[in-house]
């Protein structure tokens, strides 16, 4: 593929990185007792653009970066890293993250074998977000404010964001791995607060992907999110307090698959698995959903904001069956926890950047479309609630309880969609949730392009998906008992 | 390319030649760290991580329109695009009648020493730091046959200086360093587990609770979680542990920032002078603690940190502003401008916390006949701008006023502006642990959905 060379003549033109350097240092970090090292060298330019109040007030560009030295050995990991980019650094780096491997115990795990991704590149771009114009970029903020004000008198302020990162990642491992990466990243968030007497409330849409400017201007998608900011604003003027207690919950299609992401994308991460102190550890095999409930992880798909070419790691990105037909089958993996449980590395180690190790993470996360009809999942229900919009959640990986607060409700009575109810937070435990899943739409909708997940104190972009689905008896956290 | 060294002067440089470009203002702020960090986990080391970065930010006005730009490549040439990048930026954004610098009579004079960093704690080393993670996940671990399992135990520490200068002649600069670590054990009984954890960060070394100390509360912690069932849907007062009632604070604090409150982004805009609380509310926000972890000699745009009562005895004193969002509101910098390298200001607290009460936790807990004792809250149910609050939260039932049996998959709701005005008791236990802080503290009444 093409952003398969281009990294290297990057860093070597810019930074005076050469192969031979690299074969160098990755000597130094190995050693005589690690098993295994890498180097993550990373580009990054970042641009923000925002309006608020219609004037576009702020705007930053921040350019970084570094480099840093992995070093396994066994279960243990030394890092170091450093923002000067130079040879000398690397071999200070690589002789610090070697210090892990000095005091080592125990016989090193079989080494994972590497598999090579075809050529292939799932968000080729011909002009980065961040090349644009800032002028254009200006001036279609300018246009979303006017749109979203047009839209209703009662919108007081609207708020947008244009967010774009240009990253250049090369990785080169002991095993003789040399790979990089360009991975373009843009979103765009609108905002807006609207006001009837003394209530006020907000409503927020957005979207993106690794994807061009004209993602957002060619189809006027712009609007789409000005127009969902501000009809979700207006809705819960009118909305009243939520319900407390167990009930039937329909979920839309879309966004609310951040349920997967939490309720147990996180506990199949193979870290957790491989200390057992997940919820979901040793159940592979098992029965953890209902049989209608099939959810993989996609790292693949062109364009989306959780794709990548290859992990962070170097590993190509792929598909892994997470649930098939309600049946736990996979686990999520990197190269430490892919090697020490002897299991098949998926394409999901990922850092925040240079200055974090790596992880196992989620990439696209989603489920399967079922047979239902959407209207019809509706109408089986006779009271409960319809949740189509999230803010975030967020997971307890040990005891399995997990939450995501709705941004957008309904109360459900008699097979309808009536009353929009103000935010509540829905808890459920993971490993229990999806066997109450009765019903699955035939209308899977992957969301927008606005997901960033942190663990353990590192960010990375990922997606999400579902059909519209209904599960019996979920808790509602809301305010009437 | 030859890397420069940081310092005010390089600042003044910087920002001559961007005067020399047609600024009429702009300011400078430079960081450089060294971090390290070691976990161990089963009685193992399982990473080691060391770095050194530096980065430079620069921020620009031209008259009334700004923009800026960060690099963390600090060298001649790179500082020269940074310099043209941002006037490039600061062009094309919108003349802001509120934009610019703060007043020069407002710039800090006479830095004090605060005491914030701990030179004799460089010389540590990598063993004893792996030691004390070590023997915190052993504490935990020895502590009861049920805990088992760990993720881990951590140990940190940062050696930073924080450089600023801006183009009305001010510049200043301070180091500090923080230290902490931490240890997240699992405890299984009966098939399932639970995970909990305790901490300890000061910014001198010496002041850590011991790695024992914090390895037995963890323990404790997690114990108790054992065999957490849920409760029945109900409202029923509802008390929350110090770190607990240090989120609501937290709450507190980003509602009273001047960004949220000009934008009609938070629930307490337009409430100064009123009553926001009951009287038990008093809170205040101090950045001059020598050696505490949220005081600085300086804010992000030098003018000196106070201290001031943000809610006195309910009634709401001071919003937290830095020059821009107190312009916005036609009032002064509170003195809580927070800088992060290459962007605009915005607003943070110092040293935040709420004022001891005088009843003892266990007298707290003990007038409660049926309730819920919070310590621990997941998920992000808060509506800045309506006040709406539900959260997931773990804790223990109290019943006749003793912590009864453990509970979980529930949630807690309300509003904060009514949960601020129905605080009915307030704990003698207030202990700084954090930059925000609180004593355990009771809510009369609160909504909890569980079965």
């Amino acid at each position: 593929m093409a952003s398969e060379n281009l990294p290297v003549t990057f860093f070597n033109e810019n930074f005076g990185i050469r192969s031979n350097d690299l074969d160098k240092v990755l000597d130094s970090a190995l050693g005589k007792k690690a098993d295994y090292a890498d180097l993550y060298f990373e580009y990054r330019r970042n641009e923000g653009v925002g309006l608020e109040e219609g004037m576009v007030k702020s705007c930053s560009q921040s350019t970084a970066n570094g480099v840093g030295v992995r070093v396994l050995a066994d279960t243990k990991t030394g890092y170091a890293y450093t923002d000067d980019i130079t040879i000398e650094n690397l071999e200070i780096a690589a002789r610090t993250a070697q210090y892990i491997a000095q005091n080592r115990s125990g016989q090193a795990p079989a080494p994972v074998g590497q598999p090579r991704g075809e050529g292939r590149d799932l968000y080729p771009i011909k002009t980065p977000v961040n090349d644009i114009a800032l002028e254009k970029k200006v001036e279609l903020l300018y246009e979303i404010d006017r749109f979203a004000r047009g839209l209703d008198p009662r919108v007081k302020n609207v708020f947008v964001s244009l967010g774009s990162e240009y990253k250049v990642i090369l990785v080169a491992t002991s095993e003789g791995l040399v790979v990089g990466d360009i991975q373009p990243l843009t979103r765009l968030n609108v905002s807006c607060i609207a006001e009837e007497g003394e209530n006020r409330q907000i409503g927020s849409y957005g979207g993106g992907g690794r994807v061009e400017f004209g993602f957002f201007v060619d189809n006027q998608d712009y609007q789409r999110y000005a127009r969902e900011a501000v009809r979700q604003a207006i809705l819960n003027l009118g909305a009243i307090d939520a319900p407390a207690g167990s009930m039937d919950v329909v979920l839309g299609a879309g966004w609310p698959g951040i349920l997967l992401h939490e309720a147990i994308g996180h506990g199949l991460e193979g870290d957790f698995n491989r200390k057992k102190t997940s919820a979901f550890s040793d159940r592979i095999g098992q029965r953890v959903a209902s049989e209608l409930c099939t959810v993989v992880d996609d790292g693949t798909i062109p364009s989306r904001r959780g794709s990548i070419n290859v992990d962070d790691e170097g590993t190509p990105t792929n598909r892994t069956v997470l649930i098939e037909k309600g049946v736990l089958r996979g686990y999520l993996q990197d190269k430490l926890n892919a090697g020490l449980m002897k299991m098949p590395l998926t394409g999901n180690g990922r850092r925040e950047s240079y200055a974090h190790i790596p992880m196992p993470r989620m990439t696209n996360t989603f489920m399967l479309a079922g047979e239902s009809a959407p209207e019809d999942i509706l109408r089986s229900v006779k009271k409960g609630l319809y949740a189509v919009s999230f803010g975030g959640g967020q997971v307890d990986i040990t005891s399995g309880k997990f939450v995501f607060s709705a941004s957008e409700a309904y109360l459900i009575e008699n097979g309808k969609a009536t009353q929009p109810v103000r935010g509540a937070t829905l808890i459920g435990n993971g490993p229990d949730v999806l066997t109450r899943v009765s019903m699955v739409g035939s209308d899977l909708k992957l969301d927008e392009g606005v997901g960033t997940c942190g663990k353990d104190g590192q960010s990375v972009p990922v997606g999400v998906g579902l059909p519209t689905i209904k599960i019996d008896g979920l808790t509602v956290g809301g305010t009437k008992a | 390319m030859e890397r420069l060294e940081l310092s005010q002067e390089l600042g003044r440089e910087i920002l001559a030649m961007a005067k020399a470009k047609g600024a009429s203002q702009g300011d400078v702020v430079m960081a450089e760290s060294q971090s390290f960090f070691v976990t161990a986990r089963m009685g193992e080391v399982e990473k080691i991580s060391q770095a050194g970065e530096k980065r430079l930010g620069l921020r620009l006005f031209f008259g009334n329109s700004s923009g800026s730009a960060s690099t963390s490549d600090i060298s001649k040439k790179s500082i020269e695009k940074l310099v043209d990048d941002t006037t490039r930026i600061a062009k094309v954004t919108a003349q802001d009648p509120h934009g610019g610098l703060p007043e020069d009579a407002e710039l800090a004079r006479d830095l004090p020493d605060l005491d914030l960093s701990d030179e004799t704690a460089r010389g540590i080393s990598v063993d004893e730091k792996i030691h004390i993670a070590l023997d915190a996940e052993n504490s935990a671990l020895a502590y009861d046959s049920r805990i088992s399992n760990s993720e881990g135990a951590e140990f940190s520490n940062q050696f930073g200086r924080v450089i600023y200068a801006s183009s009305q002649g001010f510049s200043g600069e301070y180091s500090g360093s923080t230290f902490g670590h931490s240890v997240a054990p699992v405890a299984k009984q009966n098939g399932t587990m639970q995970r909990d954890y305790w901490y300890s960060s000061n910014r001198k070394f010496a002041k850590l609770e011991s790695p024992r100390s914090v390895g037995e509360k963890a323990a404790q912690r997690v114990l108790r979680r054992l065999g957490a069932r849920k409760v029945k849907t109900c409202a029923v007062p509802v008390v929350f542990d110090p770190e607990m009632a240090a989120s609501l604070l937290r709450n507190l604090a980003s509602a009273l920032s001047g960004y949220a409150l000009y934008k009609g982004a938070s629930f307490l805009t337009g409430k100064l002078g009123t009553r926001i609380g009951s009287g038990l509310l008093t809170v205040i926000d101090d950045g001059t603690i020598p050696g505490a972890l949220g005081s600085r000699p300086f804010d992000g745009e030098g003018l000196p940190m106070r201290k001031k009562i943000v809610v006195d005895q309910g009634e709401l004193q001071s919003y937290l502003l830095d020059s821009y969002s107190g312009r916005k509101l036609g009032m002064k910098s509170t003195g809580n401008a927070s800088r992060s390298v290459g962007d605009a200001p915005g607003v943070a607290p110092a040293n935040f916390y709420l004022e001891a009460g005088k009843d003892s936790p266990e007298a707290i807990i003990g007038s409660v006949k049926s309730g819920l004792y919070v310590t621990e809250m997941i998920g992000f149910g808060v509506n800045m701008v309506t006040g709406d609050f539900s959260r997931g939260a773990a804790g223990l039932w109290i019943e006749n006023g003793e912590l009864a049996y453990p509970v979980e998959e529930i949630t807690v709701a309300g509003n904060l502006k009514e949960m601020f005005q129905n605080i009915e008791m307030a704990g003698s236990d207030l202990e700084m642990r954090g930059r925000i802080a609180s004593p355990t503290i009771k809510i009369e009444r609160m909504t909890i959905a569980g079965e």
